[in-house]
């Protein structure tokens, strides 16, 4: 398929950025999202053009690098997926598609559609971890019983791979679908509890920090996230949050 | 205590009380109004005992207008800083229909809209009020309520002020009953019914005024 990319270029951090338009062909429709923008890098390095710069890594869906705003949604038209596992047999030949860096001033571009994704190791550093070395002493799984639903629930909330594209989908760039998960996978295990009080407040302290927006629970995160991070766990994060700031 | 008022989350918390309370109040008023359907003696006491009672007059009306700046300044705080969150630079493309609703994004406009209806809600019937009890000091008569009420909406201009502002009041509703309830953090176990009761609420109750603005449009 022939298709035509408007994809935003940016210099620098400081660069003003503009879009630019460019043309590719002969797009396999089998093809990944991030197989036809190498496509397009390979066609501009033999031009003697500056390649299109964007983040990937384990291009599986699991590392959480690539992102891309693509045609006005973060990972691009498909549910449930992170750009790497977009095919082009989502779009149609002849189609215009506009690619975009998350936006956020908490997520400032650093170069073309790479964005600084820090803030969420900020937060994370802040109090998303459990301060017990469990590195080779790994206990007897039966000796701290934990019931099939909140084993469930925790596993779900850690699938959350901090892609940020809660953030670029939000119309407030709230961050709190990231931390509701990364507060909730510790708050609903026994491991987690003892320190829950100060995790919720200073994650969401370092949050507030970093400049990222009030949740109006528009619901987009939820729809637009890969790993299908629910909103509950916002809920569970603003629970906690009262409980740990009511009991002093 | 105070991280609560100086978090993001605490700030959603306050926005979802005040909303929580204005819903409320929404019931009250509109239980008193709908009376003036098939009443007008009824509405007459109900709007007597509203408009004379100390307790209402000077404990639960200043909560009320407390309540409404409240809701108004924290949501135009919280716009002003989302806003800032969102950065200088827009997406140029961005599809918001295919993740959320329209009620959702546009809280602060639906929200405007309302406010709008207040100001000329309080031209209408609670300045009146307050000049007639407290400024000029008329003698209280406590039959008057149902015919002043019949009056206001003789004009056609009027009523559909009304109509406009009551759609857009179901509009916000619609996202701010559940997403109040979301903020104060209600269980997803029990979110079915709140968002079939917030769904059935925000439409019966502008449904309720609009009805009312209607009958007595007629019926005068």
């Amino acid at each position: 398929m022939n298709l035509t990319l408007k994809i935003w270029r940016q210099k620098d951090s400081q660069d003003k950025g503009q879009m630019v338009d460019y043309k590719v062909t002969d797009i396999s429709e089998h093809m990944s999202f991030l197989e036809m923008m190498d496509v397009l890098n390979e066609q501009l390095v033999n031009t003697g053009e500056e390649p299109v710069a964007f983040d990937h890594d384990c291009r599986e869906g699991i590392c959480g690098m690539c992102s891309l705003y693509i045609n006005g949604e973060a990972h691009g038209p498909d549910r449930g997926i992170t750009t790497c596992q977009l095919h082009m047999r989502m779009f149609n030949d002849g189609d215009t598609i506009t690619i975009e860096p998350w936006r956020a001033a908490a997520f400032p571009v650093i170069k073309d559609l790479i964005v600084d994704r820090m803030a969420f190791e900020r937060i994370q550093q802040a109090g998303g971890y459990i301060s017990v070395n469990t590195s080779g002493n790994t206990q007897d799984a039966n000796s701290l019983p934990i019931s099939k639903h909140a084993a469930d629930e925790a596993m779900d909330a850690a699938t959350c791979i901090g892609c940020g594209a809660c953030v670029a989908s939000c119309k407030n760039s709230s961050a709190m679908l990231f931390v509701g998960a990364k507060v909730s996978q510790y708050a609903l295990l026994p491991q987690g509890q003892v320190e829950a009080a100060d995790r919720v407040k200073n994650m969401v302290a370092q949050m507030d920090l970093e400049g990222f927006g009030n949740c109006t629970n528009t619901g987009a995160c939820e729809v637009e996230c890969p790993k299908g991070i629910s909103l509950e766990n916002i809920a569970r994060m603003n629970r906690e949050f009262m409980s740990a700031n009511i009991k002093g | 205590m105070s991280g609560i008022l100086n978090s993001s989350i605490g700030r959603k918390i306050a926005m979802a009380l005040s909303a929580l309370f204005l819903i409320f109040f929404l019931i009250i008023h509109l239980a008193v109004n709908i009376t003036s359907l098939f009443s007008a003696d009824l509405f007459n006491e109900l709007s007597h005992f509203m408009g004379t009672n100390p307790l209402v007059q000077f404990a639960l009306q200043p909560v009320l207008v407390f309540g409404v700046i409240f809701h108004f300044v924290l949501g135009f705080v919280l716009e002003v800083r989302n806003r800032k969150a969102v950065g200088t630079i827009s997406y140029k493309k961005n599809n918001g229909a295919a993740n959320s609703t329209w009620m959702s994004r546009n809280m602060i406009y639906s929200g405007l809209a309302i406010l709008a209806f207040i100001v000329l809600h309080f031209i209408d019937f609670w300045v009146p009020e307050i000049n007639h009890k407290y400024i000029e000091v008329l003698p209280e008569d406590p039959t008057r309520y149902f015919g002043e009420l019949q009056h206001k909406f003789v004009p056609v201009w009027r009523v559909i002020a009304y109509i406009v502002a009551f759609i857009f009041l179901s509009l916000h509703l619609m996202h701010g009953f559940t997403s109040s309830l979301q903020s104060m953090g209600v269980a997803s176990s029990r979110k079915k019914f709140f968002k079939n009761f917030g769904l059935a609420y925000s439409i019966i109750i502008p449904l309720g005024f609009i009805i009312i603005a209607l009958f007595h449009h007629f019926n005068h």
